[in-house]
Parts: structure tokens; sequence; C-alpha cells
């Protein structure tokens, strides 16, 4: 099951190696990863996704991350209300005759072409997991030649 | 104030009375600094065995334990004391020096980046990049080893920090927001605890290193005695129950004691405290106390439902969440078929050991103890000789007893013993080594003798490396790959270094030999020459439920 949980750490060096060995530690690959900077300088919010197959060993990371010092807070959005988006820059093909075919399927969506050259257009989108992957299941029609995403980030409705 | 002299005044401030090392290029200042500042330094023949020291020196004392290595290869001879602190936690902290911080990341010489190789083996360590911060990291390594689940913490300091000259400042509180061990356990679980105890019927308390480190002896006496229940120890927990007491059922486990794995294997309740269902204690999981509830109290919420499923999870420090149930219990359960039952199982399948051929090693041990009158420090090394010093000396006081648990490091009881009798001068300190284990930190006889450090060792000489030739035996079928020794003449080796050497070959030069060391003023081995291919028994197979115990037991 992919668990998003959200980390609350000191913003110091070394922080990040420390949470990345407690997974890896354990032989478990972090799906995507987000940290940035916070309101205040100094802590870090990190939206860790990752894909856990056994309940019992995610329950002990979560708990070890807890006992890490430079850890503040977890919160698990497993089982809490919250939102998420990512975002995204796809470079695909691109032609004039396809422009208004292109634009129909991006007004579906929260996407927009940013950058376009003769053969290629750079398009950004932001959106929810599922949104991403039918904008991505859409665009193939066009080819997509590069792909980046930001990671998910996530936040608590409360 | 230097780096160094900072360092040092913040040492003093936190107590620190002593402390193990060995110099280095990346130390050079903190050296200086230490050739006339008023603080204890135990120059050891290698930085392992100055982690271990400081390790049995906190284990002895219950202080923190401090160590000072250099840069590169002296931090990663650390490594292994400090993992071995971090598995049995145990506060020390370790301090490194690290080549200057323009040089950090350029494979300078003796350059290793010791913080990123401790990561997962320290409670939490620190790479000093200012002067500013080093009396502040010092405070809160302090606190963060010795505090909630103790452990190591790592400081590094890189040459130039240690130089620099800046005005001391020693912060008065320690704050890390990001660090608050829970103590004082949930009232609702520790009433829920109350009433499973008092509906039990067959009880027993399973009780950890916890016990120790917490000081919670005697509130684990007072409750055991109050509910009428059986009390078996992890090894870690050894001296946390007096080992003479009517209660106490000795150690549990791969090698505990036949009728402690019976009664909890048939137990209805158990209430473990201070321990962590380590695969030594539980053998084969899915078949471990399948009759009983369990109630969990340990400090640490990662070790609580880890390995088995548990009742009532309460997490705190034992000493409090102990008092606080023995408040709590109104109405005792009634045990008394319980200790029956137990009481039959100690007569059927006692600990025995066969008195024939050469000198048994469990005699070698009960004579220690009886000579000793069971108030001697014990450390051992690891192996056969750990196991029969958990079965044939009886424990009776918190910290006489040191070995090596989670990570079973050889090497560990020479200079665990150093440290522990650096703290307790009075007393009297033995390592129950092998013949095999001593050798792995045999050049500290030096650091023995030059600081009159006066500890006994006793080799149990078996010409092999016991433990794993006992498993060949039983399970490689007697294929003896690797086991065999060849070993020093003991005795020449200690009087060599300006320590003394007893061998015995004979039973009755046992006792006589152990008095003779005990009166002789200097650091003494006794190499007891011991029959060979000696098994510890009972034991349960790797893998095997814990009441599968094989050696002339059920």
């Amino acid at each position: 099951m992919r668990h998003t949980i959200s980390v609350l750490v000191e913003n110091k060096f070394g922080v990040l190696a420390r949470i990345a060995g407690l997974f890896s530690a354990r032989g478990y690959n972090i799906t995507s990863l987000a940290v940035s900077e916070t309101l205040d300088s100094a802590i870090s919010y990190m939206t860790i996704v990752v894909e856990a197959e056994d309940e019992k060993i995610l329950e002990q990371i979560k708990k070890q991350l807890n006992k890490l010092i430079d850890v503040i807070t977890v919160t698990d959005f497993t089982k809490k209300e919250h939102v998420e988006r990512e975002l995204i820059l796809a470079k695909v093909n691109y032609s004039s005759k396809d422009k208004s075919k292109l634009e129909s399927l991006l007004n579906k969506y929260v996407a927009k072409i940013i950058k376009h050259k003769t053969d290629t257009a750079i398009i950004e989108a932001v959106g929810e997991r599922e949104q991403i992957r039918q904008l991505l299941e859409g665009l193939r029609q066009f080819g997509v030649k590069e792909l980046i995403r930001t990671g998910k980030i996530a936040m608590t409705s409360q | 104030m230097t780096g160094a002299e900072i360092l040092i005044e913040s040492l003093k401030r936190e107590g620190v009375e002593v402390m193990f090392g060995y110099p280095g290029g990346s130390v050079l200042p903190i050296f200086d600094k230490l050739y006339d500042a008023k603080l204890k330094f135990i120059l050891t023949r290698h930085e392992q065995a100055a982690a271990h020291a400081a390790d049995g020196y906190a284990r002895a004392t219950g202080k923190v334990g401090v160590c000072l290595a250099t840069s590169g290869p002296g931090a990663t001879n650390l490594t292994t004391g400090i993992a071995n602190a971090y598995m049995d936690s145990i506060p020390i902290v370790a301090i490194t020096g690290q080549v200057k911080t323009f040089l950090i990341g350029n494979d300078a010489f003796q350059e290793a980046d010791i913080t990123g190789v401790t990561r997962s083996i320290t409670k939490h360590n620190y790479l000093v990049k200012d002067t500013k911060d080093l009396a502040r990291i010092v405070r809160e390594a302090f606190y963060i080893a010795s505090t909630g689940r103790p452990g190591p913490v790592l400081i590094d300091i890189p040459v130039d920090v240690q130089q620099k000259d800046i005005e001391f400042i020693w912060p008065e509180e320690v704050e890390i927001r990001g660090y608050n061990p829970t103590c004082f356990g949930h009232p609702g679980q520790i009433k829920k605890a109350a009433k499973f105890i008092s509906q039990s019927k067959k009880p027993i308390m399973y009780v950890g290193g916890g016990i120790i480190t917490s000081g919670a002896h005697r509130q684990l006496k007072a409750l055991a005695e109050k509910i009428k229940a059986p009390v078996t120890m992890t090894l870690m927990g050894l001296g946390g129950f007096p080992g003479t007491h009517p209660l106490c059922l000795g150690m549990l486990g791969m090698h505990g004691t036949a009728y402690a794995n019976h009664a909890i294997m048939e137990a209805d309740l158990i209430i473990a405290v201070g321990a962590r269902f380590d695969d030594r204690v539980t053998g084969r999981l899915d078949t471990f106390a399948p009759h009983a509830k369990v109630v969990h109290i340990d400090i640490d919420p990662t070790s609580i439902s880890k390995n088995v499923r548990v009742d009532v999870p309460i997490v705190g420090d034992a000493k409090n969440i102990l008092g606080k149930l023995l408040e709590e219990i109104q109405k005792a359960p009634d045990t008394s078929d319980w200790l029956k039952t137990i009481d039959s199982w100690k007569k059927k399948y006692p600990l025995k050991y066969e008195e024939k051929g050469k000198i048994k090693p469990q005699y070698v041990i009960e004579q220690i103890y009886e000579i000793t009158k069971g108030d001697a420090i014990i450390t051992t090394e690891v192996g056969q000789n750990q196991m029969w010093a958990c079965q044939w000396y009886k424990y009776t006081h918190p910290r006489t007893f040191i070995s090596s648990g989670g990570l079973g490091t050889m090497g560990f009881g020479f200079p665990a013993a150093m440290g522990a009798k650096i703290g307790c001068p009075d007393k009297t300190v033995f390592d129950i080594a092998g013949d095999g284990s001593i050798q792995m930190n045999i050049q500290e006889l030096a650091t023995c003798v030059c600081n009159k450090i006066h500890v006994k060792v006793a080799i149990l000489n078996n010409g092999y490396l016991g433990m794993v030739r006992q498993w060949q035996e039983i399970f490689y079928k007697k294929r003896y790959s690797f086991t065999t020794l060849y070993n020093p003449d003991f005795v020449k080796l200690a009087e060599s270094y300006g320590a003394a050497g007893i061998r015995v070959n004979k039973k009755e030069e046992v006792r006589p030999a152990i008095k003779k060391a005990i009166s002789t003023d200097n650091a003494v081995f006794i190499d007891f020459h011991i029959e060979p291919e000696e098994n510890v028994y009972p034991m349960v197979p790797a893998g095997e439920a814990i009441n599968r115990m094989i050696g002339g037991m059920a």
C-alpha cells in the first residue's frame, strides 16, 4: 500500500541522510520525496511517499522517525483528511496542426504550455495523482519525450 | 578559550572524571590541553578498547562513559565499541578529531566521514562546524546519551574548531524540541495492566536491561513479591533481580534455564519490563508463549509490538511505572499452584554438569562466585564463557554483570573490566574470558599495568572458539572448520607485560588460584585449562521453540 508521510525536521545538514537511512536500512525504496523550508527557516517539511507491503514495518519506521532527535513531528496522511498535489513538466512533440487538440486536452486539467519550439512544447501541470495519471495518458498520443515530477506534497485539511 | 579548552571545561561541567582514548594528529590541540587538565585520562593500546572501557565504566557506575580518538582510523576503530553500546543502550560520549573544516570531503590524510559511518550505530551524532556551537553540543550530547533510552553519542570536532579562540558561554539549559522521552506511563494502561495481573493465574515477569538502566530493582523485587510471580531475566537484566531469590528463574532463552523457558511458554501473563523480545529470547516467534497476554513496559516505543503482539503497551520509565503498578494492584493473584509447578520444573531440570575429565568451566565460575561471595563485578567476553557466566554465577546486585548482549562483541570483556574497575576501584573485577576472545584485546595488559588497573582475567582455555565449535559439533557433523586455536603461553605473556600469570591444570588448583589472583596486587591472567569439548547446555537450536531444548533436558 502507498503511504504519504510528512516529517517536520530541523533544517540542518545530515537530517535528510538520517531519514533516508531508516528506509534504506530496511530495503524500502522511497517513491518520492519533496523537501523545503517552512515559514520558519529553522524547520524543513518533507513529504515522503513510500510503497509498503508490510504495514508492521512501516509502523516501525514511523516510530523510528519519531525517535530521531532532529525530527519534530511525523504525520501519516493515509487515514487523515488532506489535500495533495504534484507538479510535472512534460516535453511533448508539437506541431501547429496539433495545437487545438493539445489545448483542448490541457483545458481539462490545471495544465498549460509554458514554452514551445518548432517541434516541441513544455507543459506544466499541477494535480492529484489520478489527474496527473490521466493527463499523461492523454499526452501519449503526442509523444512524451521527457517527464519530470516534483513528487507529491501534502497538507492536512484541519 | 580555544575549542579544545571549551571541550575540556564542558566535560568537567558535565561531571566527567575519566576519559579513555588514544592520541593522533587531529586531536593534538585537545591532548595539549589534557596535559595539564585535572581530568584523569587512560591511554589504552587500541581505540576499540577505549570505547569498550568507557562502556564498561558506564555500566558499572551508571554515569556517562567518555572516549576520545583521532580522525580516520582512530575514529573507525571506535565503531565496534560504539555499536556495542548502541545495541545495549549504554550511555557513552565518543569524541573524535576531524580534519580541518576546509579539508573535509577532500580525501585528506586520516579523513573518514565518521558521522556518516556511525549514523546507524549512534543515538545521535554531531559534526561541529563552528567553535561557538561546541559547548552547547557537548551539553546536548550528554543529555541525549543519558536520558530516555540511553545510547552512544558521537561528537566529531575538526582541528581548526579545536584551535579557534572564542568566548566561552555555557548554556544553562538544554532545549531540543524533537527530543522529549516519555517517562511516566499512561495511567489508564497501568490500571489495565494491574487488572490483568490480578486476574492472572500463571504470571511471569520477564525483565531486561531497562531494570538496571532505570534503577528499578527495588520496585521489581517488591512487585514480584507482592504478586508472587516468578522472575526471569534476559542477559542484560542479570543482577536486576537477586539470583538467590526463591522467585528467580535465572536467564531465559537459547541458553536459559529449562524452568525459565517452560515457565514463559506456559504462562498466561507476561509482564515484560525493559526487555525487547530478542530472537535469542523468544526462539521461534510463532510458537512463543501461546497462552500469554503481554504487558510490555519500555521507555522506547519502537521496542513495543516490534516482535510480539502486545496487549497492554506502556511507554515510560520502568522505575516510575513499577512504582505506580505497586500502588494500583489491590488484589494479588493466587499463584500457589503455578509456583508449585515451577518448583517441580526446578527440581526436574536443574542446571547441571558432569564432574569428570579435565577442569569443568562451570566449576571454575561457581568457585569464583563462592570465593567472591557474589560481590564481584563480572564482565565476560562472548561465547561459551559468557553463557557459563550467566548460568553459574548468581548476580544479586544491579551493575555487577557486564556483558555484550545485543552485538555479541568478542574482545569486550577485558577493556570493559578496566572501565568497571576504574569506576568501582574497591570492587574485585573479574573478566570471564575464552582463549579466543581474550586475544581480541589482549594488548590492554599494558594499560592495566601502567595504570595499576588490577583486573583479574579467568581464561577458560579450551583451545577452541568454543561456541562456534559447539555448533559445528551439533549442526555441522563435527567439521571443526577454523575453530581450533593455536595459543600463546598466557602466563608468560602476562608476565612479559609486567602482569601476573597463573596456570591451572587440575581441579584442586582452581580455588587456590582464584584466591591468589584476588590477593595479588596486580592484573592477573589465570589460564584454566578446561575440558576442551565441554558444551553449554541447555541449548535451543536457532529457529526452534524455546521449550525444545537439547542437552539432557526435556
